[in-house]
């Protein structure tokens, strides 16, 4: 049973967060800042359906509250969370949730988010696994799986051959190392969405020069997610 | 790192130390930050537990249910009223700033989870009361922190710290042992006393059951801190008076994750066993969150 990994002092006296429970507000909270992220601004609609125990005891938790709070750029630790759905009015935010089932294998603390700001609009689903820790498990779509410890670049584009050397060889010459990569196609020859997690942040330089790349269709980064 | 209690204080006799400065110097060993920097993140952390149990004494703090309505506040105002009570000093001050703690939690303010969101309570109401009555320097409560987090360290090791996984033993159970561990340390006690406190405060505490009503950090949650506040003294106590417990600390760390293990799910933050399960319970959750299946079996 005795686990060998190294624990932090700051893990037993620690996070500094706003209560009442890491799952609920924390990692709601982040799942809010991963929302902003993902689109690449404040959302001015967002629609948030609610899963599982997120649906049944969020409320009393606060988990609409730190969603929103997330949504418009709050820390885990701000003590205005509390407040967040007036503040949404001040910074032009419209926001409504509903419940979901989004079936049985997906974690009792998840939600769905629809969110738009003007042009922008992205869709993905995320969980709260505790302690704050988050798992984004799908985007406009597709499966995936990664978590905002790592800075992280998301490409969706046309499935063709030489996508992942033009990039990879482009991070290469930034001396941006990958520290994850994984590549999900829905068709042969249609669409592939790539997810490179990066132990250097991407600069915004190489995001706009990916981003104008005629076979990217969609395509953000994410930078890592503080506590 | 270190896996046993008694591995650190072998490690803190050895070199003529103590478990807090054992357990800096393998931080400082594992992590790419200085000393200084360490430091000034429990010395803010520290700033955060002084908040959070003021907070609640001076005005009446609502938690996010209402359920909870400014009890640290009333608390603080009956003791200075000095009627006849049963708890004095440092324990009755150790009580209000538990409630203080939990409220501000359960009514979305910034806590420092020591080791957990639901225990933060217990640490500060401990270690806060120790300073006031005791003229304790921020300096020696700092220290005094990381022989806390080394006592939760080896817990999350060799056990766990959380609710779900092993009831509330592990959550408020933990938090009477580290800080009665830290207490002991801030008050002059050998490493040997430290771990002995860490002992009697987890044992007092073993098959204490996770049962939030509606599954809310709030009741029993605020109280079961207070209780494990006074807990940890009696522990620190204990030790100083020269007390060894029979059981090492250890052999009750495991005893605690063996419980965990056999403990009935019902029992473990699902709010579906002991308080959250009372008819009364039922009735609150059936109130707070109507629909649910688990009030649905008594109406209100």
């Amino acid at each position: 049973m005795t686990e060998k990994r190294f624990i932090s002092v700051f893990e037993a006296i620690g996070p500094v967060m706003v209560g009442p429970s890491s799952s609920h507000t924390a990692g709601a909270v982040r799942l809010g800042l991963m929302g902003r992220a993902l689109l690449g601004s404040t959302p001015q609609n967002a629609l948030i359906r609610l899963h599982g125990s997120f649906a049944k005891t969020g409320r009393g938790h606060g988990t609409d509250r730190a969603i929103i709070a997330g949504l418009l750029g709050l820390g885990t630790a701000d003590q205005r969370i509390r407040l967040s759905h007036t503040l949404a009015g001040d910074c032009g935010l419209a926001f409504s949730f509903e419940e979901i089932d989004l079936g049985a294998d997906v974690h009792p603390n998840s939600a769905q988010f629809i969110l738009s700001a003007g042009e922008r609009q992205v869709t993905f689903t995320g969980s709260s696994l505790g302690g704050g820790r988050i798992e984004i498990i799908d985007l406009q779509g597709y499966p995936v799986s990664f978590n905002g410890e790592y800075c992280t670049l998301i490409i969706i584009s046309a499935d063709q051959p030489g996508t992942i050397n033009t990039i990879t060889g482009w991070l290469a010459e930034a001396h941006i190392n990958i520290a994850f990569l994984k590549v999900e196609r829905q068709k042969i020859g249609e669409e592939a969405i790539m997810i490179i997690e990066t132990d250097q942040p991407v600069t915004r330089e190489l995001s706009v020069k990916i981003a104008s790349l005629p076979w990217v269709r969609w395509s953000r980064i994410v930078p890592k997610l503080g506590d | 790192m270190y896996q046993s209690i008694s591995e650190l204080v072998q490690a803190a006799v050895d070199l003529e130390t103590s478990i807090s400065e054992i357990i800096l110097q393998q931080e400082i060993q594992n992590t790419a930050r200085t000393r200084e920097e360490i430091w000034a993140g429990m010395a803010k952390r520290l700033e955060v537990m002084k908040t959070s149990a003021e907070e609640g004494l001076r005005k009446p703090v609502r938690s996010l249910s209402g359920m909870l309505r400014g009890n640290a506040h009333q608390f603080n105002s009956w003791l200075s009223e000095n009627k006849p009570r049963a708890t004095n000093g440092i324990l009755s001050r150790a009580v209000a700033r538990a409630l203080s703690v939990g409220e501000v939690n359960a009514s979305m303010g910034c806590i420092v989870a020591t080791p957990t969101a639901g225990a933060a309570g217990t640490l500060p109401a401990v270690l806060l009361s120790l300073q006031e009555s005791c003229g304790l320097s921020d300096t020696a409560l700092i220290q005094s922190l990381f022989t806390a987090a080394g006592v939760g360290s080896v817990i999350m090791l060799r056990a766990t710290i959380s609710g779900a996984a092993a009831g509330c033993q592990a959550e408020t159970g933990s938090a009477a042992a580290m800080a009665a561990a830290a207490g002991v340390e801030a008050l002059g006690g050998s490493p040997d006393q430290a771990a002995h406190a860490a002992a009697f405060a987890l044992q007092n505490m073993l098959g204490l059951v996770c049962d939030p009503i509606g599954g809310l950090v709030e009741v029993p949650c605020v109280f079961r801190n207070a209780g494990s506040a006074a807990q940890s003294l009696v522990a620190i106590d204990l030790a100083l008076a020269g007390i060894k417990n029979p059981v090492p600390a250890d052999e009750i760390i495991d005893a605690m994750e063996r419980i965990g293990r056999r403990m009935d799910e019902r029992f473990k933050e699902t709010a579906q066993g002991g308080i959250a399960a009372t008819p009364t319970g039922r009735q609150l959750t059936k109130y707070f969150f109507p629909g649910t299946a688990s009030a649905d079996s008594e109406g209100l």
